[in-house]
């Protein structure tokens, strides 16, 4: 149920977001969600992606500092409160974010939200039981013959 | 292992009397050959009849490396450029390069301490040195390559550069000795991993690295990542080159510095006073048997200190302690003296931190300002903005805690920190651009 994110060092510096998304796009990967978490000097890119594998090596080779997480992608009803009820779920059960990104998903009635959570495993037995959806990660768009 | 056992085991009281010997007879030759000495000595009072002990050195004026620019190139030469075979010149950063000229004899002597100095390092015939310091003006590639030759070992002549290359033929040709700076040793053991090389299955025994100056640290990284014994080698063009000094195998503690040919003094790098053993300040050292430029009194702007008690392995010459880096490397920020290689050792102290960093220094308002810059490896990196901040936190506070100094660390991309072939780069002042 855990998705695979690559996460990626990046100095403040022009040009090299674009040199990330080039070396991605030249190996033909194909970018499903993206976050930037940003300070003064660096920045960490963290990336949802079809083929993570692929990602990980083709960034590795043009020296990239990169590494894999493992996160949650939840189904949230795209509606007032939707964001809310999951937040509430977790906060009871005393599960912490560690960061956060919305998913542009192809499902109009609901929005996927990319989840680090401090405790992964709980996270993903708490929330089903409550009856929130965790997702695959080929609902993400994600390679299926990879996960 | 001895290569002269006579002269490395030398009693004490012989080694300095051979010594008086020598410094008299160089002072005359000065004296008479060389306007620039016969003018410094007369402005400071001294002739070289006064010259009666070895305290008497004390009396002689310094030599400085401005010395040698003002008398660019051969005025320091106390031979007709008849008898100098060989000229060498070392980088000069600004303006023109120090010119050093050597008699036959020079090459001779050159040769037989490079020789004693491998053979300190436990190499010995048999051995395939793979030689890696630069040929050509730099004394570092010739220098070690007559050494290699007198010891009779298989010389490759690779001189810098060709990284792959070197990695092939050090592999193919099963080098067992690899001389090169510190800082292109750890350049290659990283190239080979990219290359998916296991340059610890070499078949390198013992490196010999010089030429900059490494911290104890960054000796113990170089024997893990390429399982050999890391030497640390001593010399400076204007003395000699490569060979001035050498740790031996046995004890690894501190370089003996041939002393039947050079007579070392340590000095107050402000005041100019001389040090008893065992104080730290920047070493001075007078040529005894040099023909073609002897100096007398050569302030190197390295810092360590003698050690004189005796050493293991037997050999009588004085150990001068690892250098801590060079007085006109010493930086001043806000009052405070930092040498960059005391930020290596808090560095090396950071798990997962690897010595790939760069200071600038740079004055804002009238303040200096100090910025570390360090590479995130994969073993540094984490995907959580705060990790990442609390390993610079980590590092900002180390280095107050340990040297007094409050500076800026900044996280860089790996490789962004330029790598050097040669010696590295560590160190951006920008206060000297701005002329401030």
């Amino acid at each position: 149920m855990k998705v695979q994110q690559i996460s990626i060092f990046i100095e403040n510096e022009s040009g090299r977001l674009a040199e990330v998304t080039r070396v991605l796009g030249d190996a033909g990967v194909n970018i499903r969600a993206l976050s930037l978490a940003d300070t003064s000097d660096f920045g960490i890119l963290r990336l949802i992606v079809d083929q993570t594998e692929r990602a990980h090596d083709v960034l590795k080779e043009h020296r990239f500092t990169v590494s894999k997480t493992e996160v949650v992608a939840v189904e949230v009803p795209d509606q007032p409160l939707g964001l809310c009820r999951v937040l509430s779920i977790l906060e009871q059960s005393g599960i912490n974010v560690e960061y956060m990104y919305a998913f542009a998903g192809n499902d109009r009635a609901n929005a996927v939200i990319i989840f680090r959570f401090d405790d992964l495993d709980a996270a993903i037995r708490v929330l089903p039981q409550n009856g929130i959806r965790i997702l695959e990660g080929k609902r993400v768009g994600m390679d299926a013959g990879r996960h | 292992m001895l290569w002269n056992d006579e002269f490395e085991t030398l009693p004490r009281e012989a080694v300095e009397s051979l010594q008086l010997k020598r410094l008299r007879q160089v002072v005359e030759r000065v004296y008479a050959t060389v306007p620039f000495y016969r003018r410094s000595f007369e402005a400071a009072g001294v002739t070289p009849a006064q010259i009666r002990s070895l305290d008497d050195l004390r009396r002689l004026p310094f030599t400085l490396k401005a010395d040698m620019r003002d008398n660019y190139p051969y005025g320091l030469f106390a031979v007709p450029l008849e008898q100098i075979v060989r000229i060498h010149a070392s980088s000069g950063t600004t303006g023109k390069p120090t010119v050093v000229g050597y008699t036959r004899r020079d090459i001779d002597n050159w040769s037989e301490l490079m020789a004693r100095s491998f053979a300190a390092a436990g190499v010995h015939r048999g051995d395939v040195i793979h030689n890696a310091y630069g040929y050509g003006l730099f004394t570092g590639g010739l220098g070690a390559h007559y050494g290699a030759e007198r010891i009779g070992a298989s010389v490759i002549p690779m001189s810098g550069g060709q990284t792959k290359k070197q990695l092939m033929i050090m592999q193919d040709f099963g080098s067992t000795v690899l001389t090169c700076t510190p800082s292109y040793c750890l350049f290659l053991a990283e190239a080979a991993r990219e290359e998916g090389l296991d340059i610890r299955e070499f078949k390198l025994r013992v490196g010999i690295h010089g030429a900059e100056p490494w911290s104890e640290q960054l000796r113990a990284e170089i024997e893990e990542k390429l399982n050999i014994k890391a030497i640390d080698v001593y010399g400076l063009s204007e003395i000699l080159g490569p060979g001035v000094a050498i740790e031996c195998i046995e004890a690894q503690c501190g370089l003996h510095i041939w002393e039947d040919h050079f007579l070392p003094e340590i000095i107050d790098p402000e005041t100019g006073v001389s040090l008893p053993h065992g104080e730290q300040g920047e070493l001075v050292i007078t040529t005894l048997t040099k023909e073609g430029i002897p100096l007398i009194r050569y302030r190197t702007r390295d810092i360590t200190r003698i050690l004189p008690e005796p050493c293991a392995c037997g050999r009588t010459h004085l150990r001068l302690e690892r250098m801590s880096g060079r007085s006109d490397d010493m930086l001043i920020i806000r009052g405070v003296n930092v040498f960059p290689s005391q930020i290596e050792s808090v560095l090396f102290r950071i798990e997962g931190v690897e010595p790939h960093y760069q200071l600038l220094v740079d004055r804002e308002d009238n303040l200096d300002t100090l910025e570390v810059q360090v590479e995130v490896n994969e073993a540094t990196f984490s995907d959580e903005i705060k990790q990442l901040q609390g390993l610079s936190g980590k590092i900002r506070k180390d280095i107050k805690e340990l040297l007094g100094v409050t500076c800026n660390v900044k996280l860089v991309e790996p490789k962004t920190i330029a790598r050097s072939e040669g010696k590295a780069k560590r160190v951006i002042d920008r206060r000297k651009e701005r002329g401030g």
